[in-house]
């Protein structure tokens, strides 16, 4: 029996991460994600876990610091977002190369200038090449079973990668909404006790992590971490099998809905896809044979199975919530492109940027999308292959 | 994967290296002879010096040993010759001289 | 008792709870089995500045993301709110309006764009005073929002807020009678004012 309860998507991450208990948090706060440290030290400070919480003086410092702890034999963790993120930049790349299953609570908020404080994925797009598994959420649901499921992947002897595990700022994680947990101890048994096989603080077995590498080695341990990265892509399957198995909730790299006969499809990330798949519940009772193929884990990047799940659609909108300033389209718009064409999947596509900086993207911009997409395909439109949805013209 | 350090060379394939390189031992500097670098090399005058210990804790190669309050000689594996100990000796008791 | 989903939107000023009384209908609806959103729209926030929150309550899984445009009810927690922000803004003309006022219906009528559903004025200040000595207007808006608005039976309500105020103010019960107190003045203001305009 699940346990039915109402909670902000800071709240259900904060929960999971109770339930987890794991050994070491620093952290620093930032809006939107802050709730996350200040509810984690609330359950150190009532005795609720023995996590210890780390209040460090900046996001690099907390970025180190679970490096450190990470590499002395600690399950830990952080959380953050936008700025936060960037300045843990240089330390996300440690964290990945040195292997250490380290994970963190992205709450999606867009990166500076101009200064906002609401959601859109440039943070984590910004990181989408420091070597870190990312997995996305639409719902606090996903956000609370998607943090579960990331020590099983993170920690997994083939993978040893740190994972982020990211939600939209303020769209989920200061929204309430219905939500299943599950009893402390299915989590617990399902997590399980982090028994690395090597760490600093062992006397009986020294090591040493980090060394400096010269040429001789560095290529060679650079390819080490991608096929890590290539590991973590049936782990994260057989994950998500077993935490099916325990919820009846089941995940994989994306998510499909109404896909199988669509005509116009809507690839997108995060909360906006339950907004879109409103939309499409619309168009259908129209007639119009119109799906959504909702991308979960981005890194690794599942380019085969997305090009194989698009193949028989006449146009897709590849939905990007950031802005690569390559002076033609987001991260996603790129990443998918690359993908259709290598699997030789001649399919039109279009590059849409929406909800920067927090601009709402509605059930009537998804429409508008999908009526473009048709337009362009039966009436011969022209369409821009890159632009923007929801923007003031 | 705990692989033997000794094993690892730079003509091992990527796929016998550890993940992130981790090395699997402690004390691995002592396999690794900095003494070979060496174009010049300190040489003791025991009868200049005071035992004032200045020397020993500058040494980025820790070669030179204090047992008992009293520095030893050199240890010449892994002296490179960088000459600081000659440089911060009160007592002009360390002279550099050019050669192995 | 309606099957869709029921939209509003709430009016306030930062620090008075317009947010928090959003997350309470939220918590309420929850605990009645409704599937529920609430949620806050952060602006620059500071005291006193004009914020919106939402709810969405649903006997359906709400997947829905965005704002709310075209709610079915709308609650104005501050009467000075009237003049700057367009509060009836695609508000539904089957729906209605909440407006926390001491002033009457008839003075407030013009503050409202010729809006033609329902207006409802509480006078939350007032009923706060009576109840609890001090000015909390949530428990009085809410209470006017659950009646007009219908999300939920008021008994159901009512017994709900009883625990939860219970377990809230579990150091403090006479806290809990004045809060029970500004609900059931606030629906009874309701009650009757429905009776009249039916």
């Amino acid at each position: 029996m699940s346990i039915k309860e109402r909670m902000s998507g800071n709240e259900a991450v904060s929960y999971a991460i109770k339930q987890i208990n794991p050994d070491v948090m620093p952290a620093f706060p930032i809006t939107p994600s802050t709730e996350i440290p200040q509810m984690v030290s609330g359950y150190v400070a009532n005795g609720e876990i023995d996590t210890e919480f780390i209040a460090v003086e900046s996001e690099h410092s907390a970025m180190s610091a679970a490096v450190g702890a990470s590499a002395a034999g600690a399950r830990t963790l952080t959380a953050t977002s936008s700025c936060g993120l960037a300045l843990m930049w240089e330390v996300l790349h440690i964290a990945a190369s040195n292997r250490l299953p380290i994970a963190l609570a992205l709450v999606n908020r867009t990166l500076s200038g101009p200064i906002n404080i609401n959601c859109d994925h440039s943070d984590s797009m910004g990181a989408r090449d420091s070597g870190w598994i990312q997995i996305y959420a639409e719902n606090n649901q996903e956000a609370y079973d998607n943090f579960i499921q990331a020590y099983r992947i993170a920690e997994n002897k083939e993978v040893l990668l740190p994972v982020m595990i990211c939600q939209d700022g303020f769209i989920t994680s200061h929204a309430v909404e219905n939500i299943e947990l599950l009893e402390d101890e299915k989590v617990k048994a399902f997590v399980g006790e982090y028994e690395p096989e090597d760490f600093l603080l062992n006397p009986g077995k020294p090591m040493a992590v980090g060394p400096y590498a010269v040429t001789g080695y560095g290529m060679e341990a650079k390819k080490n971490q991608e096929i890590a990265m290539e590991n973590s892509r049936s782990v994260i399957l057989d994950v998500a099998r077993e935490f099916a198995a325990l919820t009846g909730r089941k995940y994989g790299y994306f998510e499909e809905y109404h896909l199988e006969d669509a005509e116009y499809a809507m690839l997108i990330i995060g909360s906006a896809a339950g907004t879109a798949k409103d939309a499409v519940d619309e168009l259908r009772k129209t007639g119009k044979k119109v799906g959504i193929l909702k991308l979960r884990v981005f890194r690794p990047f599942p380019g085969k199975e997305i090009a194989q799940a698009l193949k028989n659609v006449k146009a897709v909108a590849v939905m990007d919530r950031s802005e690569s300033y390559r002076g033609g389209g987001g991260p996603l718009g790129v990443e998918v492109g690359s993908a259709l064409f290598m699997e030789r999947v001649h399919i039109e596509a279009v590059n849409y940027i929406y909800g920067l900086a927090g601009r709402d993207f509605t059930v009537e911009n998804a429409i508008e999308v999908f009526s473009e997409m048709e337009a362009m395909v039966t009436e011969g439109r022209e369409v821009p292959q890159y632009q923007y949805v929801g923007l003031r013209k | 994967m705990r692989t033997d350090v000794t094993k690892i060379t730079e003509t091992s394939p990527y796929a016998e290296l550890t993940e992130g390189l981790k090395i699997y031992a402690g004390g691995t500097s002592k396999k690794f002879h900095t003494g070979e670098w060496r174009t010049s090399r300190p040489i003791m005058n025991w009868e200049k010096c005071k035992q004032c210990l200045l020397c020993a804790p500058v040494c980025p190669d820790s070669s030179i040993p204090v047992a008992d309050g009293k520095r030893g000689n050199f240890e010449m594996d892994y002296c490179k010759g960088c000459g600081i100990c000659a440089s911060v000796c009160p007592f002009g008791a360390i002279e550099m001289k050019e050669g192995q | 008792m309606n099957s869709r989903t029921i939209e509003m939107r709430w009016h306030g000023r930062g620090g008075q709870g317009a947010k928090t009384a959003a997350l309470l209908l939220a918590d309420v609806a929850f605990k009645t089995g409704k599937q529920v959103q609430g949620f806050p729209e952060y602006g620059p926030e500071r005291m006193g500045a004009p914020i919106t929150a939402f709810n969405r309550v649903s006997d359906h899984k709400i997947r829905v993301h965005s704002h709310i445009y075209t709610p079915d009810f709308v609650v104005v927690v501050d009467d000075t709110l009237l003049e700057s922000v367009d509060v009836t803004s695609g508000l539904k003309a089957d729906g209605a309006i909440i407006i926390n006022t001491s002033r009457s219906k008839e003075e407030i009528l013009p503050l409202l764009k010729g809006y033609k559903g329902g207006v409802y004025t509480i006078d939350a200040r007032k009923i706060s005073i009576a109840a609890l000595g001090k000015y909390y207007p949530n428990s009085p808006m809410l209470a006017t929002a659950v009646a007009v608005s219908g999300v939920m039976d008021t008994e159901e309500f009512l017994d709900e807020m009883q625990a939860s105020f219970q377990h809230k103010f579990a150091s403090k019960p006479e806290v809990v009678e004045g809060n029970m107190m500004a609900l059931k003045m606030a629906l009874e203001e309701v009650t009757r004012k429905q009776q009249e305009v039916a």
